[in-house]
């Protein structure tokens, strides 16, 4: 089986996060990149399917030059290859860009499966795997925190819903999010370090993907940053003194921010 | 493993998402988040760092964040931490055997790895746990690596490297510490057995170790001569943990004093040649030294970022006490001496790399960081004012550990002594 998984290298968690005020864009170079914590847990779910169906997992990302050590980092936790779609004309993508080179790229390479984590920590916006789907025409199984995939041309997973979780189940080639915990990803050890650094990672610009450059990048975005400021201070927060009547008054308080 | 020991507990998936903060305060004090994260600082390169020593670096920093810090207050009260819990969890990168044989689950890595794995244990909050993992990575375990038979490598250093089995190294005893010369602790031969009888001393992971490192006398020669070093299963009858020692710091780390009573373990299970032992641990000495002052390097840098975060934060007089020219310069008095420590131990690593002898170095490298670091020590418990003196903040516990690095391992006064012989003063 083999399987496509695509990663997206981030801002640390823990940074302070600053937007660029000349672009507007999230400015990349002041903090440490780190791989996308939901990316991890794809790409250990792919990692164990291919274990066990003697696949290969192919290691996707989009991004500058510095996401390479993303790429390396899941090389490292055991992926076989790596593609790197990198292009200064691709900067200020949004989501809509960002799922046609991702499908330009997948396309035609034979993946039985492509996995995405359900969002990311940076934009959160958790669309671009529906958007590939979607572009690629193929099955969409989202919000998994369970998949099995035996390798027989089929793939089950459990889907999070509000209330619980539906099993869906989709012929192969599928796209498939998975949420956190529905693994935990490994750690990249010392010989996977060592072994990544020769493992094969291919760079594809945008001529490569054929992809025209007015169809990507800030230009094309279907969405403009018009302002932004810092997040006000936080506010301090409201204590209920418990007169008999705490329990009431903090369900009067959830009812009314509609929390129950 | 002790009753009670703190198991690793599941707060939130991988620790990262609960955002489990390591500083600790009174009821209502907002711990001080740091302002920002540090960067990997690789600015002094004495070391050739390649992109690899950064993803391990990484790895490491992953295991830590993840998998002990948020643990270690419930360790240090508890007195103990699960070692085999811990301990395989550094061995799923391979932190346990870095520098050993592949053909035993080594990793076949040069020493500048474990220079990045020391300075990454370093930024453990307490100083604990890092001394029990260096110690069944560094300390307990090169004899057995170097010099061990292919049956004792394949039945005690495997699993230890994959954290299956701790290990210990028994030296000290309650008469004889750093003057090794004066071990008592004696392993008479019957048959193919070695029987062994005598007690060992502030003996790191002694409750939970399952084979230890044993340093005895296998001769009536006296002095340096006619000691061997011997693979002790802690499960052989005759061996007891005599007390659990309770310490000043280093809290979560369990040390013990052990009972030897006519302990029976066979002849092969000797390490290297019988009689050679002394200086087979001269050598695991200086692996210990060089990982300790590795160690101590980083925590010293973790301990001013964030003396110097609480700094900023704390307001007095109307400003930041930060804003104190007097307290700036004081903390930039203590970053230059870890900025030259470091580059002295990774000058240090490099020279071991090379297969140069390090002796000196790493005599001098022990000696300065235990220095130094009761400086920082100092200066950080002093700028947090009563917090520092508090027990809920991190600068006590880091003044306790602190002292030990001055006396674990061979004190200052042996260091001394050592320079002292090698400048040709004294009498060896």
């Amino acid at each position: 089986m083999k399987i496509v998984v695509c990663v997206k290298q981030v801002p640390d968690t823990w940074s302070e996060k600053k937007l660029d005020p000349a672009t507007k864009t999230l400015d990349r170079a002041s903090v440490d990149g780190v791989m996308n914590e939901l990316d991890e847990y794809a790409v250990e779910e792919a990692l164990k399917i291919a274990e066990a169906t003697s696949g290969e997992v192919v290691v996707l990302s989009m991004g500058p030059e510095q996401s390479t050590e993303t790429i390396r980092k899941a090389l490292s936790m055991g992926a076989d290859a790596g593609i790197h779609i990198l292009d200064d004309g691709l900067a200020g993508s949004d989501a809509v860009a960002t799922s046609l080179a991702i499908a330009k790229v997948i396309e035609g390479r034979g993946a039985d499966l492509v996995i995405f984590g359900s969002e990311s920590t940076d934009a959160r916006m958790s669309v671009v795997p529906a958007m590939v789907a979607e572009r690629l025409g193929l099955p969409q199984l989202t919000f998994a925190n369970k998949v099995e995939a035996p390798g027989d041309g089929t793939v089950k997973a459990h889907r999070l819903t509000d209330y619980g979780y539906d099993v869906v189940e989709a012929s192969t080639p599928a796209v498939i999010s998975v949420v956190e915990k529905i693994n935990e990803p490994r750690y990249p050890s010392f010989k996977g370090i060592m072994a990544a650094k020769k493992k094969p990672v291919e760079t594809i610009s945008l001529a490569d993907a054929g992809i025209e450059s007015a169809s990507v990048g800030l230009g094309a975005a279907w969405s403009e940053v018009a302002e932004f400021a810092d997040a006000p201070a936080r506010a301090a927060g409201t204590i209920v003194t418990d007169e008999g009547d705490g329990g009431t008054k903090i369900a009067d308080y959830l009812s009314e921010q509609k929390f129950i | 493993m002790g009753r009670g020991t703190p198991q690793l507990r599941n707060k939130g998936g991988r620790g990262r998402r609960t955002f489990v903060t390591n500083a600790r305060g009174p009821p209502g004090f907002q711990p001080a988040r740091p302002l920002t994260r540090r960067k990997v600082d690789t600015s002094v390169k004495f070391m050739k760092f390649t992109e690899e020593h950064e993803q391990f670096r990484k790895a490491v920093r992953q295991v830590v964040d993840n998998d002990i810090n948020p643990y270690v207050d419930d360790w240090e009260e508890a007195g103990i931490f699960p070692a085999k819990q811990v301990f395989s969890k550094l061995a799923e990168i391979g932190a346990l055997g870095l520098e050993y044989d592949p053909a035993y689950g080594g990793q076949g890595a040069d020493h500048s790895f474990t220079l990045v794995l020391g300075e990454e244990l370093g930024r453990i909050d307490c100083a604990g746990v890092p001394m029990a993992i260096a110690v069944q990575a560094g300390m307990a375990t090169p004899s057995l690596a170097n010099f061990g038979t292919h049956e004792l490598k394949k039945q005690y250093l495997e699993p230890a490297m994959r954290g299956e089995l701790v290990a210990a190294i028994g030296v000290s005893e309650p008469d004889a510490g750093s003057d090794v010369a004066g071990i008592r602790t004696k392993a008479v031969r019957d048959g193919d057995d070695w029987v062994i009888t005598g007690r060992k001393m502030w003996i790191t992971n002694g409750t939970q170790a399952d084979w230890i490192c044993l340093l005895v006398r296998t001769s009536d020669e006296g002095g340096y001569a006619g000691m061997s070093q011997i693979v002790v299963p802690t499960a052989t009858p005759g061996f007891s943990v005599g007390r659990k020692i309770e310490k000043m710091g280093n809290r979560s780390s369990d040390t013990a004093e052990l009972v030897f009573d006519e302990v029976r373990v066979p002849v092969s299970n000797t390490i290297g040649e019988v009689g050679r032992g002394f200086q087979q641990q001269m050598a695991q000495f200086q692996d210990e030294r060089l990982i300790g002052a590795y160690m101590a390097v980083a925590s010293m840098r973790k301990a001013l970022d964030k003396t110097k975060d609480y700094l900023q934060q704390r307001n007095a007089f109307g400003k930041p006490l930060l804003a104190n020219q007097y307290l700036q310069y004081e903390l930039a008095e203590l970053y230059a001496e870890v900025d030259v420590l470091e580059a002295f131990c990774r000058t240090c690593a490099e020279a071991y790399n090379n297969g140069q002898d390090v002796t000196r170095m790493a005599t001098v490298a022990k000696l300065k960081a235990g220095r130094v670091q009761r400086q920082v020590a100092d200066k950080c418990v002093q700028f947090h004012g009563g917090m520092g003196y508090a027990e809920e903040m991190w600068p006590a516990r880091y003044f306790r550990d602190s002292r030990l690095t001055s006396i674990g391992g061979g004190a200052d006064e042996v260091m001394l002594r050592v320079i002292a012989l090698l400048e040709g003063m004294g009498r060896k």
